[in-house]
């Protein structure tokens, strides 16, 4: 059994032998994100491959991205690499005049050493562009991770006062009550919206997100702004917000589930000085409205398989709302960057009265189905790869790229990670006559 | 570099863990960075398969990039072989390790010492050959294990069955509606009365392939995967193949004499040709189609076709010769089998094109302007954009095109689908045209002002703004139920407050 005793946190590490997504996945939501951008994903058919069938339908909508497909001479360095992305970027530029152009690097530009970083500055100057590498490879990250290392690029370009002393028409305003705060993640606009708005009901103005909608829109970024994550995947941003450009970084649960965004409003507010107004109010009206969901999961078990690294701030959520967390997998965890999540998760599993579920980072999918044969959870959140075959075998399943998609930040959203997570649940209320026909063996 | 949005066959070792998967306890290893196993996710998805799919990864990371794998892939190999003991297990290269320079056949021979499977390395370069040529490749290279293996051992059988018996050679997971077809295929070698010895790779056992001698002779339904494999048995134990695909009944009756001469060569006698018109009489009702005046309302009508070798030149023989629709052009993206389809296919359309660019084939059907497509998902999407409607007839595909129904395209009742597909892709057309000119049926602006026209209800500017960012399928809904909500409210004006409230109420 994996469920602890203790009640203190407890973290374990396998074999990582485990099912997750490339990190060049992020290109498919964060070309969306950023209007006037360009993804180039420099790389081999099996890069390509992998972009085509993930992206599904997106991928016939003329996307803002393409391969840069290696072929042997690439990797035998017969062609001048500097020579080729020339050519291509220059045909990106005119084919789609993007305001800047992401290069991401792979596991092969990494293990052949292509100088991406060395190689962009010169083609910039050359083609007038900007250009932003970003190595989101499956060598260093896994999934999510892919947008942590492009948002830690993009902080670089991020103006501020020194570089841009003309162009202060985006600095704070006089009004604010506070030092200049920064948001940072990639969330729908809809999302950045009522995150911004539930924000500037306690009186804080947001400065800035990043990344904007476009690129000729980053927020100016000053020492001594203050800097907030919205999700929990993204520490190199963080590290990079707070060593390269001098801010000081909130540490503070993330705003998912109407738990996370209350101590995500609170701990900015504190850290402010300001007495957040109606906070209570806010989320127990959400919880009720939330109740019907809610007669659905009480009681019930849950098993991470891990690999989005959401995984945490879902697992505290779903305990508050009176589940049981049996496992948390997870591909990697950073104890400080997401120190005020995981003492909000002892926290609850203390208030709810449930024991502490294990941190298994770097998870061993073979072990943990396993595990799952033992405990029989009856929900498992899971990659593509596992969801059919333990249906087949009577487990419920969620597949967990959608809580990467769907929008479960903030107040509003919280039913939408609740809609997902029993959908499962309610599926089987319905098919009670047939899922018995089911030809499925008992696991 | 190459700048590519699309490509029509996946990398080499797609091909490769296809062929793997589908044998019965065989275990394919992926020496492959983290995130390259998606494979497991297209099988569990577009398959639905029940099963855990039979591959794994042996992680490159950092690690491995700074020391070498040293005993990791060993050590995942002989734990496959302790967990699930498979019959045999296939290192497979990806195109990250290959560049590595490993040496992943002394990682073979040293885990083949300790394990009780079989152990090969799938021989495929990932820069040269794509996954259709790579699936051939491995289906030949692990008949040729066990048959080579057998020899040495002597014990390959070298009695034929007493009854004519056939291999079919070639169906395989994410095949396009391979099981489907295999169906009908069973179907057609019991009306000929020829038994059918062994199917592989599907399901298959590799202790079985050193009985594949005893067939009288080889069946590859489909030229991309299973050629090389008859060509190795032919070779090597003198087996006689059939290649002709039969899809459409002209090629049906091809191929169904080719196995009667086959059969007459190896001193047995049949004569089919009854069976044959019986059953494009009776059985299919594509020949009767062509005859009924809905066929003849398709004669002079133009189409388009592109797909892999196999399905584009049939299915552009079908359409010229057993419907009259006029082929404008022709094309695959299977290039290394470029000699053969243009052959193929040469007197049945005015133009043959080779190429794996999808953009050339969007240009040519936008400047040809077919009234119908037949081609792969590519197509039917360029279709969507020009709005000319799109029959799908080969890979690559999406989930759709594993039906659960029973939607042969090879046989007879293959002929029954492929006349439906047709004409159905003609009729929808047409449809479409007629709508146009009587007006169309959009009445989705209509319903919209007649359930909100009796409120006055203001959209604040931001609130506006925030409404026309919602996705247009779902704005209607989004805008009437807030409404709806204000209305409830006594509200007068929305701005976003409004509007988040009535999302969280009425789920709006």
């Amino acid at each position: 059994m994996t469920i602890s005793n203790e009640n203190k946190l407890t973290f374990e590490c396998e074999t990582g032998n485990y099912h997750t997504f490339c990190p060049i996945s992020c290109v498919s939501w964060l070309y969306q994100k950023i209007e006037d951008s360009f993804f180039l994903v420099i790389g081999t058919k099996t890069c390509g491959y992998f972009l085509q069938n993930a992206m599904g339908v997106m991928i016939f909508a003329e996307p803002r991205y393409a391969m840069a497909e290696l072929q042997e001479g690439d990797i035998s360095a017969q062609l001048n690499d500097y020579e080729e992305l020339k050519r291509l970027c220059l045909q990106i530029k005119k084919d789609r005049s993007p305001s800047v152009i992401f290069w991401i690097g792979t596991c092969t530009t990494e293990i052949i050493k292509m100088d991406l970083e060395g190689i962009a500055p010169k083609l910039e100057a050359d083609i007038d562009i900007p250009i932003i590498v970003a190595r989101a490879n499956g060598l260093d990250y896994a999934f999510t991770q892919g947008e942590d290392t492009v948002l830690a690029a993009m902080a670089q370009r991020c103006p501020d006062n020194k570089n841009y002393p003309s162009k202060n028409a985006i600095e704070p305003t006089t009004d604010a009550i506070h030092p200049p705060l920064v948001l940072f993640g990639s969330l729908p606009d809809a999302v950045v919206q009522q995150l911004t708005y539930e924000l500037s009901k306690q009186g804080i103005t947001v400065q800035g997100w990043l990344p904007s909608t476009r690129y000729t829109e980053l927020p100016f970024i000053n020492e001594q702004y203050y800097v907030a994550g919205v999700n929990p995947f993204l520490s190199r941003t963080a590290t990079t917000l707070m060593r390269r450009r001098k801010t000081k970084l909130i540490g503070a649960p993330f705003p998912i589930g109407p738990d996370g965004t209350r101590a995500w409003i609170e701990k900015i507010c504190s850290v402010f000085n300001i007495t957040p107004t109606k906070l209570d109010e806010r989320e127990s009206e959400v919880w009720s409205s939330l109740e019907n969901y809610l007669e659905l999961v009480r009681g019930k078990s849950v098993f991470f398989m891990g690999d989005n690294l959401l995984e945490i701030s879902l697992a505290r959520f779903l305990i508050r709302c009176g589940m049981t967390v049996y496992e948390i997998g997870i591909p990697y965890m950073d104890k400080r960057y997401q120190g005020a999540e995981l003492l909000l998760l002892e926290k609850t599993c203390r208030e709810m009265n449930v024991p502490i579920p294990k941190i298994i980072e770097k998870p061993d999918n073979y072990n943990q189905l396993d595990r799952i044969r033992d405990l029989q959870p009856d929900l498992v959140i899971t990659g593509m790869a596992h969801a059919n075959p333990l249906e087949a075998r009577g487990i419920n399943t969620k597949w967990s790229v959608e809580f990467t998609f769907a929008p479960i930040h903030g107040f509003s959203n919280a039913k939408d990670i609740l809609e997902l997570v029993t959908r499962p649940l309610r599926r089987n209320l319905n098919l009670n006559e047939v899922s018995s026909e089911m030809y499925s063996s008992r696991y | 570099m190459k700048l590519a949005y699309w490509m029509y066959a996946g990398p080499a070792h797609i091909g490769t863990l296809r062929i793997a998967s589908s044998f019965k306890n065989v275990h394919a290893i992926m020496h492959a960075p983290l995130g390259d196993d998606y494979f497991n996710v297209m099988r569990s998805m577009l398959e639905r398969d029940r099963n855990f799919t039979p591959v794994t990864a042996s992680i490159v990371d950092r690690h491995v990039l700074a020391r070498g794998s040293q005993e990791k892939v060993v050590n995942n190999i002989r734990r496959k072989d302790k967990e699930e003991k498979p019959d045999l297990v296939v290192l497979t290269p990806t195109c990250t390790s290959s560049i590595l320079q490993e040496d992943l056949q002394n990682f073979v021979d040293r885990a083949a010492l300790e394990s009780e499977a079989d152990i090969i390395l799938a021989d495929v370069n990932h820069y040269r050959v794509n996954e259709l040529e790579a699936s051939d490749r491995t289906l030949e290279q692990i008949v040729s294990f066990y048959i080579r293996k057998a020899i040495l051992s002597n014990s390959v059988s070298k009695e034929k069955t007493i009854k004519p018996s056939v291999n079919i050679i070639g169906i395989l997971s994410l095949g396009f509606h391979n099981k489907h077809d295999l169906v009908d295929l069973k179907r057609l070698f019991s009306d000929l009365d020829i038994e059918i010895h062994q199917i592989i790779p599907e399901n298959a056992s590799v202790h079985d392939l050193k009985n594949l001698s005893q067939a009288w002779f080889n069946f590859i339904p489909y030229r991309e995967t299973g050629l090389l494999t008859a060509q190795f048995l032919k070779e090597e134990l003198d087996m006689p193949f059939v290649d002709i695909t039969p899809m459409g009944i002209i090629n049906i009756k091809a191929c169904v004499r080719q196995i009667q001469s086959i059969l007459s060569n190896l001193g047995s006698n049949r004569d089919y040709e009854k069976y044959l018109s019986d059953q494009t009489k009776y059985i299919s009702q594509a020949a009767w189609f062509s005859r009924s005046i809905d066929c003849q309302n398709l004669t002079g009508k133009t189409a388009i076709v592109f797909g892999d070798a196999t399905h584009a030149a049939c299915m552009t023989q079908i359409l010229s010769e057993e419907m009259g629709i006029d082929v404008l052009w022709s094309g695959t993206y299977c290039t290394n089998d470029e000699e053969w389809f243009r052959k193929k296919v040469e007197p049945f359309c005015r133009e043959v094109v080779i190429t794996d660019d999808h953009n050339v084939v969007g240009d040519l059907i936008a400047k040809t302007e077919p009234n119908a497509i037949f081609g792969t998902q590519m197509e039917r999407h360029i279709g969507k954009r020009l709005n000319i409607p799109c029959g799908v007839i080969s890979s690559p595909v999406h989930i759709q095109n594993f039906p659960l129904s029973y939607k042969p395209f090879l046989g007879y009742e293959g002929t029954n689908q492929i006349a439906d597909l047709i004409y159905n892709s003609f009729t929808l057309g047409m449809e479409d045209h007629l709508l146009d000119l009587f007006g169309g049926h959009d009445t989705t602006d209509v319903l919209t002002n007649t359930l909100t026209a009796d409120n006055d209800i203001v959209w604040d500017t931001s609130a506006f703004a925030e409404l026309s960012k919602v996705p247009g399928f779902v704005r209607g809904k989004v805008k009437r139920n807030t409404e709806k909500y204000a209305c409830q409210k006594g509200y007068t004006e929305i701005n976003l407050e409004i509007m988040y409230e009535a999302k969280e109420k009425v789920n709006t």
